[in-house]
């Protein structure tokens, strides 16, 4: 049949499971634009093109499915940027399809004509520049296949407006994409599980540690009898939160540079890793040249070009995480691994009881208490989005997640700014989800036109403002390790109330403990997007923390407070 | 983490797709992962659609097979051969622009003859030489030619090819390297 080349990006879409699209138009879109109203798809204006992009890959996040984002040439194109890298950092499959210039335009400086394959080369999984309207078709489907297979991450299409409206004929097919150059060698190779298993069974003091791999891999279960098998306690990296029950006994929780000390020192004393789906990022290694001296390594990980990056391992497995433990399981000895559950036990010490409840309620609002009575109010199943900050490490450490994808954060890249647009996206995925994003007052200015896309689109998510009045995490490294020297970190904010109010949403105030409950519960009974504003200490500091580049266990842990005092917020 | 200052050269021959782009994405690669290219050629194969580089880089073994599985990350990257430590035959070429006179003209010849180097320009103040060989083969005539007043020069890099009767696959069953841990040293 002839189409034209918008009609084929739609159908295309179509064909591959798309429903909604995050974007904003411009002149080099505008014929795509044009064709999609006559296509099931639902388009959500967001206010910015980052905000696309980070709904896409809240969206992608929260569904395991590929989310898309649209934007026009130019500025449209590079607004994209952010988000783009983002969604690379954390593995996210997202597609972002660009309009350009004319193709006979292209290279002479037309009018919002942008390089953006160019710029976008080193932060896309993939990225192409299509100039006739025959390619737009098998172009696409490549897109969507790579950024969902393998190790998923962002594809960009940058189409050229001629052929948008081109002519040709073209049907759909179903036939396997094929890339000579794109074919990733996932066999579990036999002799490698076999030296694992010997590692593992020979085990005392194993460690594993959970990644984000596990969520994408849909490991959870397999992973689940793996541990009550071995017996071998989990720790888990920010991305991989959720993969595994924070309820669960064998669940010690996150490991890194806001990890709980006794993990981190569970690491550095265990005879043997297992990482599974995660990097050994230096946020979750720390100093290299110390880290975890006495064991050794199995890494998991779907990409080949992780393996011996940053760790030397003793082996390195290359494939899909839940085949991989499939293999792995009915391989690897029962284990009883009692001593070391029980010297971790020890370690863990007072500072174990996360039960913030039985602390005074001194008239100070502390994050913890927040973030932990809001687990609480929303028996732990909500969806959260964060945003980058402070605020973000107490939500890792105080909301308990059972549940993969259900904790969306920016880890990687660490962008501020991801929280609004990204739960946008999330709650899109999961409508019937309770969806909370959770932002710092800095953060949440970066985006925070987001919240007319909320008002236009007739959603409803909560957000909640840790507002402490500061770049919370920086004016806490400058406490740390700048005398104090609070350099361009105090915020003069907006009254976030009537900010939600002048967008015909609802704003909510908390400067006590006393109050949470109250706003938790008529956030959750009021319709449409409801933002609370949660006053907070302005001077509090997330710890444990590893310096960057410390030694794993070298924690500077909280001064001990004089007993029931406001000073101690956990 | 990328070794730098590393004195070992590693020869990489990598096919990649003939696609516009693609000598962008690997040049981005190794500036972006901080790996130091030596030297890079690209030309056709006998392949449509195919091009063969050859890359020489300063990295380690260990940084080597690194590379080659980023190498593999690309999409356009077809096949990557690790030819360092194989039987392989490398080339360089070398145009050299000689100033002479009629004193050293003569000297000048017998050098290019000693190194089968040709001459290719001739007139009454300089000569071209082309010469062909290994990178310390041009190196060492370059180093003769010096004394003479050297105009300009300029190299193409090196290209090379394993020996045998044999070629790598071109579209091997599965496109993507593992760093063994036994090029680790620990
Ligand atoms: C886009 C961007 N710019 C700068 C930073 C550096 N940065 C990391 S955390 C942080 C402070 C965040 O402040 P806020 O959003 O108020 O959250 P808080 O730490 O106070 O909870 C900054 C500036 C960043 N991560 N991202
Ligand atoms: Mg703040």
């Amino acid at each position: 049949m002839k189409r034209t080349g918008a009609q084929i990006i739609w159908e295309v879409l179509t064909r591959e499971g798309v429903e909604i699209v995050f974007g904003y138009p411009g002149g080099a879109i505008l014929p795509t634009y044009d064709a999609m109203l006559d296509y099931p798809v639902r388009h959500v204006l967001t206010r910015h093109e980052q905000g696309a992009a980070h709904a896409a890959d809240g969206y992608a996040r929260a569904s395991g499915k590929v989310g898309v984002a649209m934007a026009t040439s130019g500025p449209g194109a590079t607004n994209l940027v952010t988000g783009i890298a983002t969604a690379m950092m954390d593995s996210s499959p997202i597609v972002c399809i660009t309009g350009q210039v004319a193709s006979g335009a292209i290279g002479s400086d037309a009018f919002q004509e942008t390089d953006v394959t160019g710029i976008t080369l080193p932060i896309t999984k993939h990225n192409y520049l299509v100039t006739r309207t025959e390619d737009i078709g098998p172009t696409l489907r490549e897109a969507f296949y790579i950024a969902r297979s393998g190790r998923p991450g962002p594809v960009l299409v940058d189409i050229a407006k001629d052929a948008q409206q081109g002519t040709v004929d073209w049907e759909w097919d179903d036939t396997p994409v094929s890339l000579p150059g794109y074919r990733p060698d996932l066999r579990v190779l036999p002799d490698e599980i076999k030296r694992a298993v010997e590692l593992i069974n020979a085990a005392e003091r194993p460690v594993i540690l959970a990644g984000h791999g596990v969520i994408m891999s849909g490991a959870m279960s397999v992973l689940r009898e793996f541990v009550e098998k071995t017996q071998i306690p989990v720790a888990v990296t920010l991305l991989g939160i959720g993969g595994f029950p924070a309820s669960h006994p064998l669940n010690l929780g996150m490991m890194g540079m806001h990890g709980e000390a006794w993990v981190n020192t569970a690491i550095q004393e265990a005879d043997l890793l297992l990482a599974f789906g995660m990097r050994f990022d230096d946020r979750v290694t720390g100093n290299l040249k110390t880290y975890a001296p006495y064991a050794r390594k199995i890494h998991v990980d779907i990409d080949p070009s992780e393996i011996n990056k940053n760790v030397r391992v003793d082996v390195g497995i290359v494939g899909d995480l839940r085949e991989t433990l499939e293999t792995l399981l009915p391989a690897v000895e029962a284990g009883d691994r009692k001593a070391w559950l029980e010297y971790i036990d020890e370690l863990k010490g007072d500072s174990a009881v996360r039960d913030i409840q039985r602390l005074p309620d001194s008239g100070h609002l502390y994050t913890a208490h927040v973030i932990n009575d809001l687990w609480h109010y929303t028996n732990g199943e909500a969806l959260v989005v964060t945003d980058v900050g402070q605020h973000q490490m107490w939500e890792a450490q105080y909301y308990r997640h059972d549940k993969p994808r259900t904790l969306i954060t920016s880890g990687g890249l660490g962008t501020m700014g991801f929280g609004l647009p990204a739960a946008i996206g999330a709650k899109f995925a999961r409508p019937d989800a309770e969806v909370w994003a959770i932002v710092g007052d800095g953060g949440f200015q970066m985006t925070a036109s987001e919240l007319s896309t909320c008002a236009q689109e007739g959603i409803k998510i909560n957000i909640a403002v840790i507002n402490n009045n500061f770049l919370g995490m920086v004016r806490q490294w400058q406490e740390f390790f700048y005398k104090r020297r609070y350099a361009a970190t105090p915020m003069h904010n907006p009254d976030f109330i009537k900010l939600a109010e002048a967008h015909g949403l609802t704003g909510l105030r908390c400067t006590s403990r006393g109050e949470i409950e109250k706003v938790v519960r008529q956030a959750q009974e009021t319709e449409g997007t409801v933002l609370i504003e949660f006053q907070v200490e302005r001077e509090d500091a997330v710890y444990p923390m590893v310096p960057a580049g410390a030694d794993l266990h070298a924690m500077i842990r909280r001064p001990q407070p004089r007993a029931g005092t406001a000073d101690d917020p956990a | 983490m990328a070794e730098k200052n590393v004195n070992e050269k590693q020869t990489f021959v990598v096919y990649v797709e003939d696609k516009p782009g693609v000598l962008n994405r690997v040049a981005s690669l190794f500036r972006r992962r901080a790996f130091n290219i030596e030297s890079l050629t690209v030309g056709h194969t006998e392949r449509p659609g195919v091009s063969r580089m050859t890359i020489v880089v300063n990295a380690d073994d260990m940084t080597a097979r690194r590379i080659e599985a980023n190498l593999y990350k690309l999409v356009n990257v077809l096949r990557v051969e690790n030819v360092t430590h194989e039987p392989t035959v490398v080339r360089d070429l070398a145009l050299v622009k000689v100033r002479v006179g009629s004193d050293t003209r003569a000297q000048v010849l017998q050098i290019a003859d000693v190194f089968r180097a040709r001459v290719v320009d001739f007139n009454n103040d300089s000569v071209i030489v082309e010469v062909t060989g290994t990178e310390s083969k041009v190196e060492s005539l370059i180093d003769v030619l010096r004394p003479y007043g050297i105009i300009e020069m300029v190299r193409t890099g090196i290209v090379a090819m394993g020996r045998g009767p044999d070629a790598p696959a071109i579209s091997p069953e599965f496109v993507s390297a593992r760093v063994p841990e036994e090029a680790v040293a620990r």
